[in-house]
């Protein structure tokens, strides 16, 4: 199979961070805005540098949001952070009017998605945010992989006119994508060209997937490995020859299962070619405090989960 | 004055075009709308700087418009017609199938005049902020002006918004609020009271006035003078006391027609008590 080799593992926040001070310095109309977690966000850089264009929101997100869609009438481009847990379900009404509705050019920017956020627990570690996001009609849903492929995400976004979802985390994972990636909205990548299975993932949970991949290998199991970075528009032409090729599937994401890119999958494949399918999330529950890695590890969000659902589906063939 | 009688003339048609819009559908909310139909017809026949023939979504270099209560769709409607946004033949497809006179105002057809959607409340006065710093970073001098529900200040997002406005000294809006002391489950102070507006406002560092939103002479004066405050570094708030059901007097007094149509013997009767001035549509 294919190697993926990593010199470092970085946060994706900082991926975004990075980004958007690139941005800053390209496009004077991209501005930013965020409630109170400019740290956490990455978003220092930007804010110190372009004060003029950077608006402190205060813990006040639902503000955050409109005040975003209004500036886009005034021609600008805003990138608003907070954690995705009050990028989504906080502000889903406000989002569903003002941003989707209206078809305003406000990218929502959204921090410590998923388990990975780790200690401070189920309230804060959404797991419905892909599913509140993909249900709007207009609205573009984005989860990169790792450092590298969610600067390039940031940066393609603000070129891309429309309401955009932008999903990362928090903590170090490996950064393996190519640094000069130009990232294709809607576009999936093949990492991996196998003949046994198609493993779709998305976010966190590629990387898990190319480690998986490597088990299957001396299992003498050929695995295909895409990265779905979009979620919505879904790029069903590459999903669709791959399974055609595997005639098995699984799917991973670090989200619930109900409402997740599984669904959207399952639901192409559902009414173009129905195939056997295994979902690699969380299933119908809240998280907890824990570390990153033994979240993912009690909720079934590893490598050798992705094993055992590949050897389940091909069962099924 | 000869402005005056004229700017009362046009309210007098904005209210006919009102009463027969939310009737030929049986459905609408006419009470709000009559109450705010003078101050809708000063904004769009003598204080905005706007360019109706040549609207455009985002902003052009002009005054802007929100109306955060979206509900009050059909004055808003009437008024755009009436001052060259659309055809005023296009009232009669208000909140009917394949139109863009949606129940609630939207961008989603395209309707000329519309720059956001609104009808969830509380909403309106964030978008409004919004366009305003946008405004600022353009080094545009025109000013944003923002209309609100009484009932619709008991909103959480609207005091975020106007803690977010003070602290970024927003001073190109003048936001304005519809005080009729109604809403649909009855009068403001036996719902969720209001308390002090006005020392609610200026506590959150805003300028306030207030005046009479049913009279036209006070009315101007009043915008003319938050005009004239306007970027001295503080937001803008205008309490409008109003009437609901204005001009029509079976209407006024009371709740009742907050969102309920007349049927065609009190359309008949509503329709006397106001003057055919520029045609109905």
């Amino acid at each position: 199979m294919k190697e993926y080799k990593f010199t470092d593992k970085k946060d994706t926040r900082s991926g975004f961070g990075a980004g958007l001070y690139e941005l800053g310095n390209k496009n004077k109309n991209v501005v930013a805005m965020c409630a109170d977690l400019t740290g956490s966000l990455k978003m220092n850089e930007f804010a110190n540098k372009f004060p003029e264009r950077f608006f402190q929101a205060g813990i006040a997100e639902a503000n955050m949001v409109g005040v975003a869609a209004g500036l886009t009438i005034g021609n600008k481009i805003p990138f608003i952070g907070t954690f995705a847990a009050f990028a989504t379900g906080r502000v889903y009404d406000q989002i569903r009017q003002s941003v989707a509705y209206s078809n305003k050019n406000v990218k929502i920017c959204a921090s410590h998605a998923g388990l990975t956020l780790g200690e401070d627990g189920a309230t804060h570690q959404i797991l419905e945010d892909i599913g509140l996001m993909k249900m709007l009609p207009n609205m573009t849903v984005i989860v990169p992989c790792d450092y590298n492929q969610t600067k390039a995400a940031t940066i393609a976004i603000a070129d891309y006119k429309g309401p955009v979802y932008l999903r990362f985390g928090r903590p170090k994972v490996p950064n393996f994508t190519d640094e000069n990636q130009k990232f294709e909205i809607g576009k999936a990548i093949n990492l991996n060209k196998g003949t046994d299975v198609s493993i779709f993932a998305t976010g966190h949970m590629v990387w898990e997937a190319i480690e998986a991949a490597k088990i299957l290998e001396k299992q003498k199991i050929s695995a295909e490995i895409i990265n779905i970075h979009t979620i919505k528009p879904l790029d069903k032409k590459s999903i669709l020859q791959s399974v055609e090729k595997t005639k098995a599937v699984v799917v991973a994401e670090e989200h619930m299962i109900n409402g997740g890119l599984g669904d959207s999958i399952a639901q192409l494949l559902a009414s173009k070619n129905p195939k056997p399918i295994e979902f690699v999330g969380v299933n119908d529950t809240f998280g907890e405090s824990g570390t990153p890695d033994k979240l993912m590890e009690k909720y079934g969000l590893k490598a050798k989960n992705i094993v055992d659902a590949v050897n389940k589906v091909i069962s099924r063939k | 004055m000869e402005d005056i009688k004229k700017l009362q003339e046009i309210s007098s048609q904005v209210r006919r075009d009102i009463l027969r819009m939310v009737h030929q559908n049986a459905s609408g909310h006419p009470g709000g709308a009559l109450g705010c139909a003078d101050f809708f017809t000063c904004l769009y026949f003598s204080v905005l700087n706007q360019n109706p023939k040549k609207f455009t979504v985002n902003d052009n270099g002009e005054d802007l418009f929100f109306l955060s209560n979206g509900h009050l769709s059909a004055v808003w409607y009437s008024v755009l017609a009436r001052a060259g946004y659309f055809n005023i033949n296009e009232l009669k497809t208000f909140r009917s199938i394949n139109s863009r006179l949606q129940g609630h105002p939207t961008t989603a057809e395209g309707l000329e005049g519309i720059r956001i959607a609104s009808g969830s409340l509380g909403q309106g006065l964030s978008n409004a902020l919004g366009a305003a710093l946008a405004k600022k970073l353009n080094n545009d001098k025109n000013l944003v002006y923002s209309l609100h529900g009484d009932g619709e200040l008991q909103e959480g997002q609207i005091w975020e918004a106007a803690m977010f406005a003070n602290a970024h000294k927003i001073d190109n809006i003048i936001s304005t609020i519809d005080y009729n002391k109604k809403q649909i489950d009855g009068s403001t102070d036996n719902v969720i009271t209001l308390g002090d507006l006005h020392a609610k406002w200026e506590s959150f560092g805003w300028l306030v006035f207030e005046t009479d939103g049913n009279n036209i002479k006070e009315l101007l004066k009043t915008l003319n003078k938050a005009k004239q405050n306007t970027f001295k570094g503080k937001p803008i708030v205008i309490i409008m006391k109003t009437e609901m059901g204005m001009g029509v007097d079976f209407m006024m007094g009371t709740h009742k027609w907050h969102g309920s149509a007349p049927n065609d013997e009190q359309l008949a009767k509503a329709l006397s008590q106001l003057k055919e001035t520029l045609g109905d549509y």
